[in-house]
């Protein structure tokens, strides 16, 4: 097959000793970026965008998703040791990782966590692989009125899938793209809701906001609910890895469904913190000994952990294929590769075929790095965090903000990312998702345009979304999806039992 | 919006009275958006949609959904009496972090960036952690001066410098 042949010359690409230590950099910055509170990593990626401009491109988006796997295995860190979720994707793991690690069994559950997000991740990457080239191949026969069914369908996804009421969702979505439109049109060129304020004339930058919105936002929560750090030691010898990994095979199953949950809620984007969830309730549901689950129970580590990995990974190949960012983390890896002038999309991987495979061989090798790294070193990662938090939040917030200042070297961005602070705080408390935010001030001039070059094909009629059957049922099964909380709540009326309220 | 109300200990903000106040928020901002929408043309030229024409539709989805979040809460106003968005105790720490940002922020224009860290890691330390000044000099001139020796050396990326940054030559 040609792909593999890719793959390989991939690997070749990847294996070269510069990429290999970026891979190792990328990894440590990226497990360190895990278990710091305030940043995560979508902030992390953003923050150390700009540091990458002189590497080459596929050095440079090396390191970045590899800080991308070291943020997945580090907040698994934090969740199990210290019953704190270094990222929202490991909240989950929380509910049985830290009883583990109460009964002394944190060895374990730290093997068991890293084996799955390992297992999870894998598995996504070989999707990718046979998945990827197909689906480029068929995207590019795709028009506008196609991608912006596509992108309806991603928008729908975030209203019909996720936790966060559905107007919540709604609106923090249409900020997004209201804040995308400010500046210059770049259609016409008309200057739109700038008010005559120059700063204006740029737009708003959605790195500042992803900076803003999950850096100093989750610094103020973090303030509010006052943390004191104290946590159990992890150590890992091993004999207990060997031991757990011995006892792992044991949860085929669930690891298989979560495998499945992740893949599906990554590529459709419900992003990694809701499958992980749901790949938890799954297997307490089908579990024999269900009493246990929350109890520190192994089977609920494997679960979430292996989604969230699946899911973050995933994610990645509608960013490449379409691209269309499956999750914010995504979406800033997406502003990197246009900044390196690399237009994500089918495409790509005609035209720049060495970057791609070289992206996908390093996902391989990424992860195996990453496994050996953070299980060698959770000792000293859990010392980091017995750093009092005095110390770490003044320094991150000088992190973010020089993170905001070097994306355009612009005063007024610093500005912005406080207001965003303010409002990603704000947003957090009352239930707004932040993530449909993020993905409509990205992709908003793309959705835009390709939604006005649709009307201007068709003359101003919407039957051109259903002008043949694959754009037509693409938007039939976003509307579908984006109606499910309607159609649900009215069957619970129609039941009498509780209802949902909107608000 | 920071209405008063007895039901915690000191004073609260309640969850729906923010809730009103975002509601009518996210609403100005679809109004802010419909208008200047209208301003550039919202309609169709003769080559197509207008400038305002994506925004407008923006806007009115803005507007309804911040009145439909509205709504909801005041047909709720009495059920969710003792919800709390914050209490002012608890929202104490939150300024004490948000404030010196702020003013941070505003430092950074007039002495740079990296004499402004310094001063607000120190008084941080200092304030909040109760910390004696050895440490707090430690980490306070350390983290600039490595942050220093990253972006303007390694990477030559520049970041806003001050008057002591252009006194010691850079």
């Amino acid at each position: 097959m040609e792909d593999i042949g890719n793959l390989m010359h991939g690997f070749a690409v990847a294996l070269s000793w510069k990429n290999v230590l970026f891979m190792l950099v990328g990894i440590l910055l990226g497990v360190l970026i895990g278990v710091l509170p305030g940043l995560g990593g979508a902030n992390g990626i953003a923050i150390l965008l700009p540091l990458t401009f002189s590497m080459p491109p596929t050095s440079a988006i090396i390191m970045l998703s590899c800080i991308y796997w070291g943020a997945l295995f580090g907040g698994a860190i934090t969740s199990i040791l210290f019953n704190i979720p270094g990222e929202p994707w490991s909240v989950a793991t929380t509910f049985d990782g830290y009883p583990m690690a109460q009964k002394g069994r944190a060895g374990e559950a730290l093997t068991a966590a890293f084996t799955s997000s390992f297992v999870g991740a894998f598995f996504a990457i070989v999707l990718i692989t046979f998945l990827a080239p197909l689906v480029a191949k068929f995207a590019l026969q795709f028009g506008p009125p196609e991608y912006f069914a596509i992108q309806f369908l991603t928008f729908a996804s975030f209203v019909g899938m996720g936790r966060e009421p559905p107007v919540k969702t709604i609106a923090s979505m249409m900020i997004g793209f209201a804040l995308a439109a400010v500046g210059i049109d770049t259609v016409t060129g008309t200057l739109r809701m700038t008010y005559g304020i120059p700063a204006l004339l740029q737009g708003f930058d959605f790195l500042i906001a992803v900076i803003g919105l999950f850096g100093l936002g989750e610094i103020f929560l973090t303030m509010e609910e006052g943390l004191s750090f104290k946590g159990k030691h992890g150590r890992i010898d091993p004999k207990i890895v060997l031991k757990t990994w011995a006892e792992l095979p044991r949860y085929w199953a669930t690891s298989l469904r979560s495998c499945i949950i992740g893949c599906w809620m990554g590529i459709t984007p419900g992003g990694a913190t809701p499958a992980s969830f749901m790949s938890y309730g799954m297997a307490r549901r089908f579990a024999k000994r269900k009493e246990k689950f929350g109890d520190g129970e192994i089977e609920g580590v494997v679960a979430p952990e292996t989604a969230a990995h699946a899911a973050g990974t995933s994610a990645l190949l509608p960013m490449l294929t379409l691209g269309i960012p499956g999750s914010p983390t995504a979406a800033v890896l997406l502003g990197g590769l246009l900044i390196w002038g690399l237009q994500p999309g089918p495409l790509l991987f005609v035209e720049k075929k060495d970057f791609v495979w070289g992206l996908i061989a390093s996902m391989y090798l990424g992860n195996i790095v990453g496994l050996i790294v953070v299980l060698t070193t959770v000792p000293w990662w859990a010392s980091i965090l017995r750093i009092p938090f005095a110390i770490i939040a003044p320094v991150i917030v000088v992190i973010c903000a020089i993170g905001a200042y070097t994306v355009h070297n612009n005063m007024f961005d610093v500005v912005m990312m406080v207001v965003f602070g303010v409002v990603g705080y704000v947003f957090k408390k009352l239930k707004y998702p932040l993530a449909p935010f993020v993905l409509a001030l990205v992709l908003g001039d793309m959705a835009e345009t390709a939604f006005r070059q649709s009307m201007l094909v068709s003359g101003g009629n919407l039957g051109v979304f259903w002008s043949n059957w694959l754009v037509g049922s693409i938007v039939t099964l976003g509307i579908v999806i984006l109606l499910w909380p309607v159609m649900s709540a009215l069957r619970e009326r129609a039941r009498g039992g509780p209802v949902a309220g909107g608000a | 919006m920071a209405e008063k109300n007895d039901a915690g200990k000191g004073g609260v903000i309640s969850t729906r009275s923010m809730e009103v106040a975002v509601g009518l928020l996210i609403a100005l901002l679809g109004l802010i958006a419909v208008t200047d929408s209208h301003r550039v043309g919202a309609a169709w030229a003769e080559d197509g949609p207008q400038s305002g024409y994506f925004p407008n539709i923006i806007g009115w989805i803005l507007i309804a959904c911040g009145a439909w979040v509205v709504f909801q809460q005041l047909r709720r106003w009495r059920q969710d009496a003792n919800k709390v968005f914050v209490t002012l105790h608890d929202f104490k720490p939150v300024l004490t972090m948000l404030l010196p940002t702020i003013g941070y922020v505003i430092l950074i224009g007039f002495i740079g960036i990296y004499v402004a860290s310094a001063i607000f890691i120190a008084g941080f330390m200092l304030f909040q952690g109760k910390y004696r000044w050895l440490p707090t000099l430690l980490v306070s001139v350390g983290v600039p001066l490595a942050m220093f020796v990253l972006f303007e050396i390694w990477f030559l990326v520049p970041l806003p410098k001050g008057p002591l940054e252009s006194l010691l030559g850079y």
